[in-house]
């Protein structure tokens, strides 16, 4: 009894130690140029708008941003007649109706974006098991932010030959455990840019990682320029405070 | 009432019936406050705006914010992105915390370095105690009302300590999470107390200021008050002073909400929470994570639990030192029971206090890290050092420790310091022209 205990204690802790052995191995996302980092950053609007392509055309099979809705589109640069055609491709169910049934309606841009899976439980039985995340926050909810986003997403390679991939598993030099359940998402060309962008697996990881960072902080801009202007304001503020505390000490000085 | 001393008729018939204007002036005009104070005396007032900022931004965001598990980090969301200048009042809220801690460790430490809770201010130091430890437990509420993942798993972690107590500590679990695990009653249980808790707060806070206006305040030279010369009114000098301190905190503050706003925050509790997920590593925000070093430090091969380890479990130990780490400052003014105030006349006490920072710093990043080598061992010597220093070092400092001379007045210094005896000479009290 004494002996299977103590068994399964070093087991267990083979197996914790191997799995931080393991997380240790994902390599540190390489710092990449992004038009919204710094204090006067602004989303690219062509980057936007082609990563909402790549989204729409990739990564919508199997990932939901369900925090966004059509109407958001219109914040980068999409014309209302656009947006309610993105949103009209789509079906929601609305209801109930007068006779009390449910029924399907292609979506308006008031609707939150449609979820590729009813629930978790079917994205896990059409994913090998595995629960493709929402999208919506990814680049605030990962130590690295949108470098993070980025380096996952072009960071697929052979595996090294001593590394044994569980079945359905790739390899990916930055995820946690380099065992990833998601397949290569982007390939050369996966989708054709309406401005003739060439659309290399960098690209698309860019622009896409462009358009999850806006949807993560849609208010990044107001707040950027906003900030700017309190910051300016706050600091002639506190120059003309130090002024009357000099002025007002003087005579005890 | 022809002799009020308010000019305004108005003024003069309300102040007759109802002494508001004379109690203002009475505390914040003619109040007497030592001519010497330096900035470090700007952070008491300073908290006292961060707590009004809290209150004002916590208001607005439960009108908005929905405290079901089902909900509540949508209603976040939904807050972030859809309310009007949601996102603002989130972020000024969520750094506020950071900004409030930062702030008040600050207080504390210009209280220990000039001695500003020997007596005659015993009491106002403990109400300070209090007030931090109802800061903290305000704080944790409010960190778990998001229900991220940190949120859902820090409440777990702190809450389970408890059951670390011998004989009720499942039934106070249970009680504290209304349920068998952390779920709705949880969350809804620490919303409201969260909402109660700042209210306290004030209470205790008027308070402190009652004592603390009952000497007024201590000063960087540690003596008392003599004549009027030593001191200013409070108006207009410290009103101007601290109101730009406030502006360069309000510059460095809003440097964080709008251009770094999830800094000090931890990406996992922008992922919903998820009972069946237990993030890789469990961290409390910064503030808290000095007191989780000194938690995590008592295992059970850890030197400084071996002399306690036949009495009770090392997690009971964590537990209690975790809290005795902040009941020894309840102790410390008769801890430290050397009749100087001010460090500057303590050749000692002084590198031990700095001594003491270092060792917190240490500790807060102890805190930060994974429990395992060489983490470990260095948060137990830093945690046996900081009782140290309470219990060991500064009673024996108050026996040994050679003081320097003491200036005979707070105008002593200054006078000669500046060039001749100017105002100071005359024998009237500082009064703005």
């Amino acid at each position: 009894m004494r002996k299977s205990l103590i068994s399964v204690v070093a087991a267990v802790a083979v197996l914790s130690s191997s799995g931080t052995m393991a997380a240790g191995d994902a390599v540190k996302p390489p710092k990449q140029e992004w038009s919204f980092s710094g204090l006067f950053g602004t989303f690219d609007r062509g980057a936007l708008q082609r990563g909402f392509q790549v989204y729409n055309e990739v990564c919508a099979a199997c990932h939901s941003v369900r925090l966004l809705a059509y109407r958001n589109l219109m914040d980068i640069g999409f014309t209302e007649d656009h947006v309610k055609k993105i949103a009209a491709a789509k079906e929601v169910t609305d209801g109930p109706n007068d006779e009390g049934e449910m029924f399907q309606r292609p979506a308006r841009p008031s609707d939150r974006f449609v979820k590729p899976f009813p629930n978790e439980e079917a994205a896990r039985a059409g994913n090998n098991g595995a629960y493709p995340p929402d999208l919506t926050l990814m680049t605030k909810a990962r130590v690295g932010g949108a470098d993070y986003v980025h380096a996952l997403l072009s960071g697929y390679k052979e595996p090294p030959k001593e590394k044994k991939l569980a079945e359905g598993m790739s390899y990916n030099l930055y995820f946690a455990g380099n065992q990833i359940a998601m397949a290569p998402p982007l390939s050369e060309g996966a989708v054709e840019y309406a401005d003739k962008t060439k659309a290399t697996v960098s690209q698309m990881a860019h622009d896409v990682t462009t358009f999850l960072a806006w949807a993560a902080e849609p208010e990044l801009e107001w707040r950027k320029r906003m900030g700017v202007k309190v910051i300016l304001f706050l600091l002639i503020l506190t120059g003309l405070l130090y002024g009357v505390k000099r002025k007002v000490w003087s005579d005890l000085h | 009432m022809s002799d009020s001393k308010f000019k305004n008729p108005i003024v003069a018939w309300i102040d007759y019936r109802l002494p508001v204007f004379s109690f203002m002036e009475h505390e914040l005009h003619e109040y007497p406050t030592p001519k010497n104070l330096n900035y470090f005396w700007n952070f008491g007032s300073l908290a006292g705006i961060i707590l009004v900022i809290m209150i004002v931004t916590g208001i607005v965001l439960a009108m908005h914010y929905t405290a079901h598990t089902a909900y509540a980090f949508d209603s976040i969301e939904r807050i972030m992105r859809d309310v009007n200048y949601g996102w603002l009042i989130r972020y000024v809220h969520m750094n506020g915390a950071s900004a409030f801690f930062i702030v008040v460790f600050i207080h504390i430490f210009r209280g220990m370095y000039f001695g500003s809770y020997k007596s005659p201010r015993e009491i106002l130091w403990i109400l300070g105690v209090v007030i931090l430890l109802i800061m903290m437990a305000t704080a944790f509420l409010g960190y778990v009302l998001p229900w991220g993942q940190m949120s859902f798993w820090g409440a777990t972690v702190i809450t389970n300590l408890f059951s670390a107590i011998p004989v009720v500590g499942d039934s106070i679990v249970t009680l504290l999470w209304g349920g068998f695990s952390v779920d709705n009653p949880t969350l809804n249980r620490f919303f409201s107390l969260h909402y109660l808790l700042p209210f306290v707060l004030v209470g205790i806070i008027v308070l402190h200021i009652v004592a603390l206006h009952q000497h007024g305040s201590n000063n960087p030279i540690g003596i008392d008050t003599k004549s009027p010369q030593d001191t200013i009114p409070f108006h207009p000098y410290y009103t101007v002073k601290d109101l730009f301190g406030l502006g360069v905190f309000l510059v460095l503050f809003f440097g964080f909400v709008f251009f770094a706003p999830n800094f000090l925050g931890h990406p996992d509790n922008y992922i919903e929470a998820n009972p069946l997920v237990t993030p890789p590593h469990i961290v409390p925000e910064w503030y808290f994570l000095p007191f989780y070093a000194i938690l995590r430090s008592f295992t059970a091969d850890a030197l400084i639990y071996l002399p306690i380890s036949w009495l009770m479990s090392a997690k009971l130990a964590g537990v209690l030192a975790m809290f005795a780490s902040i009941m020894v400052l309840f102790i410390l003014p008769w801890l430290d029971h050397s009749p100087v105030r001010s460090a500057r006349f303590r050749p000692l006490y002084k590198q031990f206090f700095w001594l003491l920072v270092i060792d917190c710093i240490i500790l807060g990043i102890c805190g930060a890290k994974p429990a395992e080598e060489p983490w470990t061992y260095i948060s137990q010597a830093a945690t046996a050092y900081y009782f140290l220093h309470f219990i060991v070092i500064l009673p024996l400092l108050g026996f040994f420790e050679k003081t320097k001379p003491l200036p005979t007045s707070i105008s002593e210094p200054v006078l000669k310091g500046g060039g001749g005896l100017s105002s100071a000479a005359s024998a009237k009290p500082m009064e703005k022209a």
